[in-house]
């Protein structure tokens, strides 16, 4: 935020939040305006902290992974996919297909749901009020499947460290399968409200500019990062579980604006239906854990893992002395680092504006603020 | 004295007027409340939800409820706002709004008043109701409030820049200002004003929903970047009056429209002859809503509310049957289609909201300048060229009054 001049009588600084409709949880931001113009912004974060980081210290491995549910709360299934990915790196556990597939599925699942959340949040934040009751009716089927598995309808802790905590249910394969057929014309049909809208089109297209070179320098992940035009996708370019062997396609933008963001997002859920689809196909009778011992303890060393959340790039740096607790578990929050560009993305738009932008980011304060 | 009192009441046009202008209160503040109820419903519906349905069968006294509530909540006035324009501010609001309908013709022979410079009357004090939301916003002391009375006085006044030009190109055609002659002459040329004004209709409803500060036009009220926007600091009734003011000029609006443009009173195609069994139509519209009620009663588990909804039911399929009589029918006709016309254009209203985003208040404010007028005034002009050179006589005087205004 450029320093106050305090002669210029026409700057003015405003708080938006911490409590306000638009910034999905507690996110403060002080914006300095001229008229409506945005001068520069600062976000104070940190309303919402809870230690997680510190908190896994004095946790043993298996007792941590249900805290990581709770960060990004509307993406418990990939956060904790991510932690327990990183510990399996750090024993070396080959996981059994069934258990990889079973993965895939449901974090593909919590991915179209999480963007669910993101469409209907984002459309109501510019004022078309309806796509947010379609998104969550659609939601809700997700959920029910995720409850029908695990019985968590949302911090689900739905693995466990080297495979699955529960088998599937009988008819999991069906439902998976139904709900894919119902949900691509759905995801049309929201397309018919928004895609072509000429409002939409107006509020959304050359809003929130971040070129791919500012992108990169800022950190920014996930489908921010894609709308940019860079194709960056953890499951492409380090494949984790089996996603090296299913097809998909990674949509990128070109004018690095709201508008890109919110067609790579649409796009998105139809790949991951694709993802689902195939996964559904291969998925076998076969056993559900890797080789792990009833104590997880992990030799001494370190280890880097991330993955694609629905937000960008989930990573965990777990660092391990040998005994049943964590040395450090530190994370990589894929909205935390995103959140940084939302000063450049806002400078020079309007207050309205700032609203789009928040949510094009797509971010959850649980994750920001751990 | 007493005898001037006496001669006052017994001067029987204006005791017709005052029973006249009771009804209209009467009946406009029930379909205010229900206007609520009913874009409570249609929007649910459209977003696959049921909306209320707590209060009574199917919600249908939620109107009610909530009146009550704002009657009683307590009337909040900030420690330094100028008490008495904030108390006045509100009561502004929704007298300018209720005024207009002074000289809305419901029907042929059902009007307040029939005065000669109608359409004047009603954008001058149309215009009023802006003072409302000025002095409500400057007199509140807080800095929401008065952006948001500021961004709203900016939309109204801009947009109504736009809605009186198209109403210009009405009257060039109906050579009149009176609302009832303007609806006759729609009559006789057999020909509604939206097939010959399409372009200034289109204009007019845009504008329309702009000066009632609706979705995709609500930035005086988006809750997503400021808060509620002029009446951010009112509370309990003098809040429901600002409430009642939006919605009573979401109908005046629509009044407007359906008077001007799609033929008022008029019962579409009068002038074709095989579509006469088109009369009929109230009585059956009567006997589908009975149908309906019975069938809701039918579907009720409450034993009191069942009785209750047939009851309404029969009740309903009783008025038909007086409703088909020859004469009655002849003179609820008006009203009738009036009504409905009105209703579907409030249920647009509704629509629009389910539908569209919200402008950015810059784009909004393009749209009015650089769009919306030019159009309106090409319109005008060429409207009134055509006049001059189809009727062979100069356009009429009343057009140039207004222009001139």
């Amino acid at each position: 935020m450029p320093e106050a001049t305090y002669l210029d009588a026409s700057e003015l600084v405003i708080n938006m939040g911490p409590q306000h409709p638009a910034t999905h949880g507690v996110l403060r931001v002080k914006l300095k305006l001229d008229g409506e113009k945005v001068l520069g912004s600062d976000c104070v974060i940190g309303y919402l902290h809870r230690g997680v980081e510190k908190i896994a210290e004095n946790r043993t491995y298996t007792q941590f992974a249900p805290y990581t549910d709770r960060m990004d709360y509307v993406a418990a299934v990939t956060n904790g996919m991510g932690y327990v990915e990183a510990v399996e790196k750090l024993l070396g556990v080959e996981l059994p297909p069934r258990a990889q597939y079973t993965r895939m599925i449901l974090a593909e699942l919590q991915r179209i749901a999480s963007h669910l959340l993101w469409l209907g949040t984002h459309a109501l934040d510019i004022g078309a009020m309806t796509p947010v009751f379609y998104t969550f009716r659609e939601r809700e089927e997700i959920l029910k499947i995720f409850e029908n598995y695990c019985g968590a309808r949302l911090t689900t802790h739905a693995f466990r460290i080297g495979g699955l905590q529960y088998d599937l249910y009988d008819g999991f394969e069906r439902e998976v399968t139904k709900f894919c057929d119902y949900f691509l014309p759905k995801v049309a049909e929201y397309e018919t409200l928004l895609t072509t809208n000429r409002i939409w089109l107006k509020r959304t297209k050359n809003v929130g500019v971040i070129s791919a070179a500012d992108a990169i320098a800022m950190g920014v992940t996930g489908p921010v990062l894609r709308g940019s035009g860079v194709k960056w996708d953890i499951r492409k370019a380090q494949p984790y579980e089996a996603y090296d062997k299913v097809e998909f396609d990674v949509p990128i933008g070109q004018n690095c604006d709201t508008y890109d963001r919110y067609l790579v997002r649409m796009e998105e859920m139809r790949q991951s239906v694709r993802i689902i689809r195939q996964s559904v196909d291969r998925i076998a009778p076969g056993p559900i854990m890797g080789k792990v011992g009833k104590v997880i303890k992990p030799p001494v060393g370190e280890v880097y893992h991330s993955i694609e959340a629905p937000k960008g790039e989930l990573g965990y740096f777990v660092v391990s002395d040998g005994s049943t607790y964590p040395y450090r578990v530190r994370v990589r929050p894929p909205s935390f680092i995103n959140l940084q560009a939302l000063d450049i993305m806002i400078r020079g738009h309007l207050i309205a504006d700032v609203v789009a932008v928040i949510g094009t980011l797509d971010i959850v304060l649980g994750e920001v603020d751990r | 004295m007493i005898e001037n009192a006496f001669q006052f009441l017994q001067a029987q046009p204006l005791l017709l007027a005052l029973v006249k202008i009771l009804m209209v209160f009467a009946v406009l503040g029930g379909l205010v409340a229900y206007l609520v109820y009913m874009e409570r419903k249609v929007l649910a519906f459209m977003q696959a939800r049921l909306g209320p349905m707590r209060v009574g069968p199917w919600g249908l006294l939620q109107p009610i409820a909530d009146g009550i509530k704002l009657l009683l909540k307590e009337d909040i006035i900030p420690q330094g706002a100028d008490r008495t324009i904030f108390l006045l501010a509100p009561a502004i609001s929704v007298m300018a709004a209720f005024t207009v309908f002074a000289v809305i013709p419901f029907a042929g022979n059902f009007f307040i008043s029939d005065i000669n410079i109608a359409l004047l009357f009603i954008l001058g004090v149309s215009s009023l109701g802006i003072y409302g939301i000025i002095l409500g916003g400057w007199s509140s002391n807080s800095h929401y409030p008065l952006l948001g009375a500021l961004r709203s006085s900016a939309q109204l006044v801009s947009y109504e820049v736009a809605a009186g030009m198209a109403l210009v190109g009405v009257l060039l055609i109906s050579n009149s200002l009176s609302m009832v002659e303007i609806v006759q002459r729609q009559q006789s040329m057999g020909v509604w004003n939206v097939f010959l004004q399409p372009v200034a209709f289109v204009i007019y409803v845009i504008a329309a929903v702009a000066e009632t500060n609706r979705n995709p036009f609500d930035l005086p009220e988006a809750e997503s970047e400021l808060t509620a926007g002029f009446h951010t600091e009112y509370s309990g009734f003098r809040f429901a009056l600002y409430f009642m003011a939006e919605y009573t000029n979401m109908i005046v609006v629509s009044c407007i429209a359906v008077t001007l443009f799609l033929g008022g009173w008029l019962r579409p195609f009068t002038s074709v002859k095989f579509l006469d069994f088109l009369n009929y139509v109230p009585p059956l519209a009567l006997v589908g809503a009975a149908a309906f009620i019975f069938w809701l009663g039918r579907q009720s588990r409450v034993a009191l509310e069942r009785t209750i909804l047939v009851g309404l039911s029969v009740l309903l399929v009783l008025v038909a049957g007086l409703v088909a009589i020859p004469p009655v029918l002849a003179a609820i006709q008006g009203i009738f289609w009036f009504t409905a016309k009105v209703l579907a254009f409030l249920y647009a209203f509704i629509w629009y909201r389910a539908t569209f985003p919200r402008y950015r208040y810059d784009q909004l404010m393009n749209v009015g300048w650089r769009v919306m007028i030019p159009v309106a005034m090409a319109n005008l002009v060429v409207t009134a060229v055509l006049r001059y050179f189809l009727s062979g006589h100069a356009v009429a005087a009343p057009a140039a009054l207004l222009i001139g205004n």
